[in-house]
């Protein structure tokens, strides 16, 4: 990779982690604890909603966040050619 | 013997002999054999290890109780989130990166990245945080031996310990990343067939986790009843502020413990690590999601079938662990009738523990199932010592031993210093398990700010911010280091019982530690020695998977120390 390359790419990184981040505050610190009195109104699978956010929601959303993660970098390595995974394992 | 004591031995044996089966396969003989399993695991094993390093004696037995039964229902939530939500940051702020940079430990980043000095803190935290963490992990086994198979608790302890140190003196990160996949396995089985059980007992429907929405409106109900909080309701007892910080403490914790993050090591390449991360996290949420269900259930059946029954009439499971001391009945009105209520005028006291354990009892399930209970809670706790005595292991021989005393030693050397330090430290951890310091529950908790407070930021600045320079992370570190502990030492309740600043709790500080850690590092940073050109360009390169000149050469050792961090940085070196 050249330098302008290496630049697109990290900031296309940059840019997924964000809006992952995003979410990840969003139903932990949002949804499972600053909102969840107002989510506590609605109900999902009979719980209240605010309630199922703190305890199985956001864990769900967790494992969905690192699954879009792993998904979209696969996808990014590939555009931007790369390839020899599997031969760089080395440790001192 | 009991049927249930039969069935129990009968699981523990045949597990026990799978892990040193197991063991005797994957022996080693290098050292990155032995520290990193020559970085040759596939991805979702290595998430199962990961898992089964992680869920310790205290996920598996107590965290359904805490969460049930140690306030109304809502506030062990920051349990659940914290200890999961770790690992998404692990997963894109961390992993990744650190399997490029190829090194053996987290002080070995530290040290790599920043100094010497650094490097000699981050041992220092790595050995203090493992060993607590150890010591937990120890007693846990002796308890399952105590109340499963009736032998002495000292007798567990020392089974358990000899067991660890077959196969990991033995094996080393190898033989205990495999071991810790069939752990996972053992550990994940026993624990949600008794929940699957319980959940079609009590809702009809075989999945716990859409379970517990049938019996929370009940559940609701029955603690109104009694004068408790409703179980969904939020803040009743930790208010909003607190439950921020320490759902905040725990998953920046989380994300910088050393032994977790050194399991990415372990895997195959960048992309490897990634995957791990993810496999680690699904086989993480399958018992952290099962865990709120099952402690709704048996809060449930424990108000329904115990509050107002007379004591003669009690099912049997009270009777039996009564009698072991998990739960215990003061019958303060003296009319011989169990009654239950909010936390002043309750005449019941119920051990978290018991919740896992009793749960396929209260759901009379038959005992083989009680007895694979058991092997599950030996499983989780001797795969999460086992991992954390190799971070003291592989701590002591690389980070001390081999960069510090004797940077010549030969491989053979390295190896036999680290099965020495795994052999110590596992008579260590024994001694401890038998006379836990008293403390050691509290301490625990308190580890993950410490950690949130010490590691996390510096390790995310090391990657993300090519300018954050060795001073500034050391006195980062030390500034948040320094806070937490001051601040935990002076609210917690054995040492000062202060309300704090604001009311926060001493397990939400680290959150504060961490904030002022990343402040006081990104400051410093601007006004000391930037890093060498070679380290940011180290740094730039790390960004990157695929295979890269530079990394390559750092990974073998190859770099000269002035390169990576100038010409005067260290006296002792230059004599290489």
């Amino acid at each position: 990779m050249d330098p302008t390359q290496r630049r697109a790419y990290w900031r296309r990184n940059l840019r997924l982690m964000a809006v992952l981040l995003t979410i990840w505050a969003l139903v932990s610190f949002g949804a499972g604890i600053i909102f969840v009195d107002a989510l506590n109104n609605f109900s999902i699978f009979s719980v209240p909603l605010g309630f199922w956010f703190a305890q199985q929601g956001s864990i769900v959303v967790f494992v969905l966040l690192i699954a879009v993660y792993v998904w979209r970098m696969d996808r990014l390595d590939k555009e931007f050619g790369i390839t020899e995974y599997e031969q760089e394992v080395h440790h001192s | 013997m009991s049927d249930l004591q039969l069935w129990t031995l009968v699981f523990v044996a045949i597990t026990f002999s799978l892990y040193i089966y197991i063991a005797y396969r994957s022996r080693v003989s290098t050292t990155s054999g032995f520290y990193v399993a020559g970085g040759g695991i596939p991805a979702p094993a290595n998430g199962a290890a990961v898992a089964a390093d992680w869920m310790s004696a205290a996920s598996f037995i107590s965290m359904a109780g805490i969460v049930a039964f140690s306030q109304n229902g809502y506030a062990g939530s920051v349990y659940l989130m914290g200890w999961t939500g770790g690992y998404v940051l692990l997963a894109l702020l961390l992993a990744p990166y650190l399997r490029k940079f190829g090194k053996y430990t987290v002080p070995d980043f530290v040290g790599d990245r920043y100094s010497e000095s650094a490097r000699m803190v981050a041992v220092v935290c790595a050995i203090v945080v493992s060993f607590v963490y150890v010591a937990g992990q120890m007693s846990g086994v002796g308890v399952v031996f105590q109340r499963f198979l009736g032998v002495d608790t000292t007798v567990g302890v020392i089974i358990g310990m000899v067991i660890v140190f077959f196969y990991a003196v033995l094996g080393g990160m190898k033989g205990i990343t495999w071991t810790q996949v069939a752990q996972y396995t053992v550990l994940i089985i026993a624990y949600l067939i008794p929940a699957v059980a319980i959940s079609v007992q009590l809702t009809g429907i075989p999945v716990p986790q859409i379970g517990f929405g049938q019996i929370l409106e009940e559940l609701n109900g029955l603690q109104e009843d009694l004068g408790i909080a409703a179980y969904t309701e939020a803040f009743t007892q930790t208010n909003m502020l607190n439950m921020i910080l320490i759902t905040g403490a725990l998953m920046f914790g989380t994300a910088g413990l050393p032994h977790v993050i050194v399991r990415f090591y372990t895997a195959r390449s960048v992309r490897a690590a990634r995957y791990s991360a993810l496999w680690a996290l699904f086989f993480i949420s399958l018992l952290y999601t099962t865990a709120p269900a099952i402690g709704a259930f048996s809060k449930f059946n424990v108000i329904e079938q115990l509050n107002g029954t007379p004591v003669a009439d009690a099912p049997s499971w009270f009777e039996s662990w009564s009698s072991v001391g998990l739960i215990t009945h003061t019958d303060t009105n003296g009319d011989g009738v169990i009654n239950m209520g909010a936390a002043d005028v309750t005449e019941l006291a119920i051990n978290n523990d018991i919740v896992v354990l009793a749960t396929p009892e209260i759901a009379g399930l038959p005992a083989p199932i009680v007895g694979l209970v058991a092997a599950g809670g030996l499983a989780a706790a001797l795969s999460t010592a086992s991992g954390l005595l190799l971070v003291i292991s592989s701590s002591v021989a690389n980070d001390v031993y081999y960069k510090k005393i004797n940077p010549r030693a030969d491989e053979k050397r390295q190896l036999l210093v680290g099965r020495i330090a795994m052999a110590g430290a596992i008579v260590v951890a024994g001694y401890l398990g038998i006379n836990p310091p008293g403390f050691v529950a509290q301490v625990v908790a308190l580890a993950f700010g410490l950690a949130a407070a010490s590691f996390f930021p510096i390790l995310v600045l090391g990657i993300f911010w090519k300018k954050c320079t060795a001073k500034g992370a050391t006195a980062g570190m030390a500034a948040g280091l320094a806070t937490t502990l001051a601040y935990q030492l002076w609210t917690i309740d054995i040492y000062g019982n202060s309300d704090g600043i604001f009311g926060i709790q001493e397990t939400g500080f680290g959150t504060i530690g961490m904030l002022i850690n990343f402040a006081v590092t990104i400051v410093v940073s601007q006004f000391t020695e930037k890093p060498t050109p070679v380290m940011q360009q180290l740094v730039e390169d790390v960004r990157y998977p695929g295979k890269t000149e530079l990394v390559a050469a750092h990974a073998s050792g190859e770099l000269a120390e002035e390169e990576l961090h100038g010409e005067t940085h260290h006296g002792e070196h230059e004599a290489r």
